[in-house]
């Protein structure tokens, strides 16, 4: 019986130590620092339009991990004025300095093999301090051992808790759209 | 059995969980680096009467209208000073994000002012940080009412550096050296180099609302048939609509540059020689790239 039981415990903490193993393995990793994240707010009064090309990206192809995070003080905009708006009133910067998305990818591709997949990322969305559970749709194209990572969705301000003022209301679309590219090369520590 | 199955699968996720912070955490390690200004730290290109660290961005244009009523205690007559006012109009302009230029003209003593402002020091964060800004500040002007004058006694010229310091999102404090010089002093005796030390500051309300003060200490003595002037104290509040800035303050002296808010103020808070005025300034875009976006922001 003792033995039985010792049998199992030990079957078991093999299974998870290899799963466990699994999760762990830091093999394959491929990420960027020069990531270009744009968004846009559209509405008939004014398009206004922002470009960040200091995004990180990290892609775990064995654990399927993703994680991406940018300054938000690195959105560069036309408009001046505008881009110390959105770090001062709308993003406050001061506080929430970064925007960042941790997750997983949710039906990896074969990252060996070239060519474009369509892929979902699922996990935690943080701007503005608030963070959203959200699963993202992109494309990922491996290409001469480059991993390139496309994606367009949608940010809606309320869900961040954004605030607009009644004056500039009807200027600032309520849902920005954004656009993410990010080209990953193998990652040294 | 199952419970200790559980607590495996909770390990296990647990180590997940932390591999995937970790991924984040290996991002911003190597964005430790990174070196980000600070900016903001007054709304304007003003505290009050006296410049700001902050200079207008590229092809960005301010425009100004700034008005001083009367003193308040001139009395019911008076309307309480309302029935007098002193403006300045100005075009102030970026040339780049840190040089900028600007043009005034001032009711009072009809002056033509121009000025030449440059960022030397973003205060920053990160590697290599910056603990302030300094912004130097150097101004010419013609006070064009006394026609007696030659040209060369109409000038004044004027130099400061501004330091200032944002400390976190709510305070900002400068301080303002200056350096005046009058080729010719309205009052006759006075001396004409003047050397005074600005204070000034500000404190967000909310995001969009401040309060401003501001005070020049000059280096002579006060209130005398020579020099019958006082330090300048002046305290406002900023409100800020997308393009537009409106000031709105309390001060004791009349004019708006500086060779009359720190040279010539005669009034004092005490007596009750107070002047409302305000400041509008609005900006506007001249940035082709931003075409059809900010002209009506």
């Amino acid at each position: 019986m003792k033995l039985r039981i010792l049998g199992m415990v030990s079957g078991t903490m093999v299974t998870i130590a290899l799963s466990c193993g699994q999760v762990k393995a830091q093999g394959g990793m491929f990420a960027t620092n020069a990531g270009v994240t744009r968004f846009s707010s559209e509405t008939p009064l004014e398009n206004i339009n922002a470009e960040n090309k200091k995004s990180q990206a990290i892609l775990n192809t064995s654990s399927n991990e993703l994680a991406i995070r940018m300054n938000m003080r690195d959105f560069v905009f036309p408009n001046k004025l505008m881009q110390e708006h959105f770090n001062e009133n709308y993003i406050e910067s001061e506080k929430y300095p970064v925007a960042t998305f941790s997750g997983k990818v949710d039906k990896a591709p074969d990252y060996t093999k070239d060519g474009t997949y369509d892929v979902t990322a699922t996990g935690k969305f943080t701007v503005h301090g608030v963070t959203k559970e959200r699963s993202i749709a992109g494309k990922v194209k491996v290409e001469g051992g480059k991993i390139s990572i496309s994606s367009d969705f949608d940010v809606a301000l309320t869900d961040h808790k954004i605030e607009v003022p009644q004056v500039v209301f009807v200027k600032i679309a309520q849902v920005i759209s954004v656009k993410a590219q990010y080209v990953l090369t193998p990652y040294k520590k | 059995m199952k419970s200790l199955r559980l607590i495996f699968i909770f390990i296990c996720s647990a180590t997940a969980s932390f591999a995937q912070d970790d991924l984040l955490g290996e991002l911003s390690k190597q964005d430790s680096a990174t070196r980000m200004p600070v900016t903001a730290t007054f709304k304007s290109t003003r505290i009050v009467n006296g410049h700001s660290v902050e200079t207008m961005k590229k092809n960005h244009m301010d425009f100004r209208i700034s008005h001083r009523f009367g003193r308040l205690n001139s009395g019911a007559y008076q309307f309480f000073g309302l029935d007098q006012a002193t403006m300045r109009l100005g075009f102030e302009y970026g040339l780049t994000d840190r040089f900028m230029i600007g043009l005034g003209r001032s009711t009072s003593q009809k002056v033509y002012d121009s000025f030449a402002k440059f960022k030397l020091l973003q205060q920053s964060t990160g590697a290599g940080s910056i603990p302030v800004s300094v912004t130097l500040f150097g101004g010419l002007t013609a006070a064009t009412l006394n026609k007696e004058l030659v040209f060369q006694d109409k000038i004044t010229y004027s130099a400061q550096v501004l330091i200032a310091r944002k400390f976190g999102e709510r305070l900002s404090l400068q301080l303002s050296p200056t350096y005046l010089h009058r080729n010719h002093p309205v009052v006759t005796g006075d001396e004409k180099v003047l050397l005074a030390l600005g204070f000034g500051g500000r404190y967000k309300l909310s995001k969009r609302v401040s309060l401003n003060g501001e005070y020049f200490w000059t280096a002579r003595e006060k209130n005398t048939i020579t020099a019958p002037y006082h330090d300048s104290m002046s305290f406002g509040v900023d409100i800020e609509t997308g393009g537009h800035v409106f000031q709105l303050h309390f001060t004791n002296s009349l004019g708006m540059i500086e060779q009359q808010f720190i040279g010539e103020t005669t009034g004092t808070w005490g007596k009750g020689d107070i002047h409302y005025g305000f400041n509008i300034s609005r900006t506007f875009s001249f940035d082709k790239k931003s075409k059809g976006s900010g002209k009506t922001y």
